[in-house]
């Protein structure tokens, strides 16, 4: 039970996605000008997150590893499909999306009205392919990353709402002319990050 | 994706429907001009994208992994190649399929044969080069979501013949490279005072008391640079200033 808290911990606050790894800054620096649209997007992240991540850990547990076909046959038991990872999970995002997108639409309009349009965007976020494969890479079990695709989503949250909120305000500062937009973006990000590298003290 | 380029991609797109048109009617003359295959316009699809629609610096394109993998040039420059040749050849066979796939679906179909060249590139570094594979980690399986693939392919390869896609993504993957090189230049010499791996701060400016900046090495260092970098391409090149 520590050990998930931890991971959580971790997730959101020292390793952000966004200012530890710069995970899906595409959609960060493009959706940031306003907190409304910034806190809409968000939330789908954290959403289709914690629904793929999980999803990804099965598919690679029980299809794709070394030895995770053996329930099917034992004479299985020494085939690797790991190198199908990529072609694997990428379909399992944008079939969850697509699959979401629909039902969101037809049960909740209210949620579609204010999500929809960010839900294709997050096929291609780089941050939640990353979490599977981050997933992958430190071989975690279904718990932590369950834990984990939660604490990610979380991190991003919370990253974008802030860099709108900062950008919202800047709106009234003289920022030089060539600076303005995407550059004096960035240099605030870079502040932001070395904000966050203050986390990285913490012992959990 | 800014104005600008949309509107030019939806004029080819009319023109190329022009094209068809004419060729489609037989009163026409069917004798269609080739085009050189350097012709000023390709030479220009394959030069923009290295300052005027740089799609790290204008477009805002793939910076997830322009900023993760420069704290060293020798990374950085696999990346670059290994972008390169994804965007390139993803626009080539997307480009050639333009009038099979179907629209509705043309995001898992487009992202499939991404993360087949992408899976091609990893296997090949796996093979060749263990070392950097170790080193860049999860950022070659993050071609697949870089955006540079994806916008290049909604914006350029789905309304244009194979050739001038292919182009398009050489031009674009050199563009990323080239930011990709300037990063890393700064990072690595200011950093750890090497470029490739060569030492290239004398030993005696370290006697002196020249100290290596630990804040180069880390994360935040690669946006201070990028953002110097825009500011100074935005302050050279005023017409960039407010495009996104």
């Amino acid at each position: 039970m520590y050990e998930l808290i931890n991971i959580f911990i971790r997730a959101i606050f020292i390793e952000n996605v966004i200012f530890a790894f710069f995970l899906g800054m595409c959609s960060f620096l493009a959706v940031s000008k306003k907190i409304k649209t910034a806190f809409g997007l968000g939330l789908a992240v954290i959403f289709v997150m914690v629904l793929t991540t999980p999803l990804n850990y099965l598919i690679l547990n029980y299809m794709l590893g070394e030895g995770a076909l053996a329930w099917i046959h034992p004479s299985l038991a020494s085939v690797d499909l790991t190198f199908l990872a990529f072609i694997l999970f990428i379909s399992t995002i944008a079939g969850a999306v697509q699959l979401v997108e629909m039902s969101v639409e037809k049960f909740v309009p209210a949620l579609y009205a204010s999500l929809g349009i960010f839900l294709p965007l997050i096929t291609v976020n780089c941050s939640i392919l990353g979490t599977s494969l981050f997933m992958q890479e430190r071989q975690y079990t279904f718990a932590e990353t369950a834990v984990f695709s939660l604490g990610a989503g979380v991190g991003f949250f919370l990253a974008i709402v802030l860099l709108a909120a900062i950008r919202e305000r800047l709106r009234y500062s003289n920022v030089p002319q060539p600076l303005q937009g995407l550059g004096i973006a960035m240099i605030i990000t870079a502040l932001m990050g070395l904000a966050f590298l203050s986390f990285s003290g913490i012992k959990l | 994706m800014n104005e600008e380029e949309q509107l030019m991609s939806e004029e080819e797109q009319l023109t190329t429907v022009r094209e068809e048109a004419t060729t489609a009617t037989p009163s026409v003359v069917p004798v269609k001009k080739r085009e050189a295959l350097f012709s000023k316009k390709n030479v220009q699809t394959l030069r923009d994208p290295l300052d005027d629609t740089n799609p790290v610096t204008v477009q805002v394109l793939g910076i997830c992994s322009a900023l993760a993998v420069t704290v060293q040039m020798k990374p950085a420059l696999i990346m670059a190649l290994g972008v390169t040749f994804v965007v390139a050849f993803s626009n080539l066979i997307v480009s050639m399929l333009r009038r099979t796939i179907p629209t509705r679906i043309r995001i898992i179909v487009q992202l499939i044969i991404v993360a087949m060249l992408v899976t091609i590139v990893d296997q090949l570094l796996k093979a060749y080069m263990f070392d950097i594979s170790k080193k860049l980690s999860v950022f070659v399986g993050l071609i697949i979501t870089n955006c540079i693939v994806m916008g290049r392919l909604e914006a350029f390869a789905l309304a244009q013949r194979p050739w001038p896609a292919f182009l398009d993504g050489i031009g674009n993957g050199l563009g990323y490279g080239l930011i990709l090189l300037v990063v890393a230049f700064f990072r690595e010499l200011f950093g750890a005072g090497t470029l490739f791996g060569f030492k290239v701060v004398p030993q005696w400016a370290y006697d002196m008391g020249y100290v290596n900046n630990g804040l180069m090495v880390l994360p935040p260092a690669a946006l201070f640079v990028i953002g110097i970098y825009i500011w100074w391409q935005r302050s050279r090149n005023q017409k960039l200033i407010n495009v996104s």
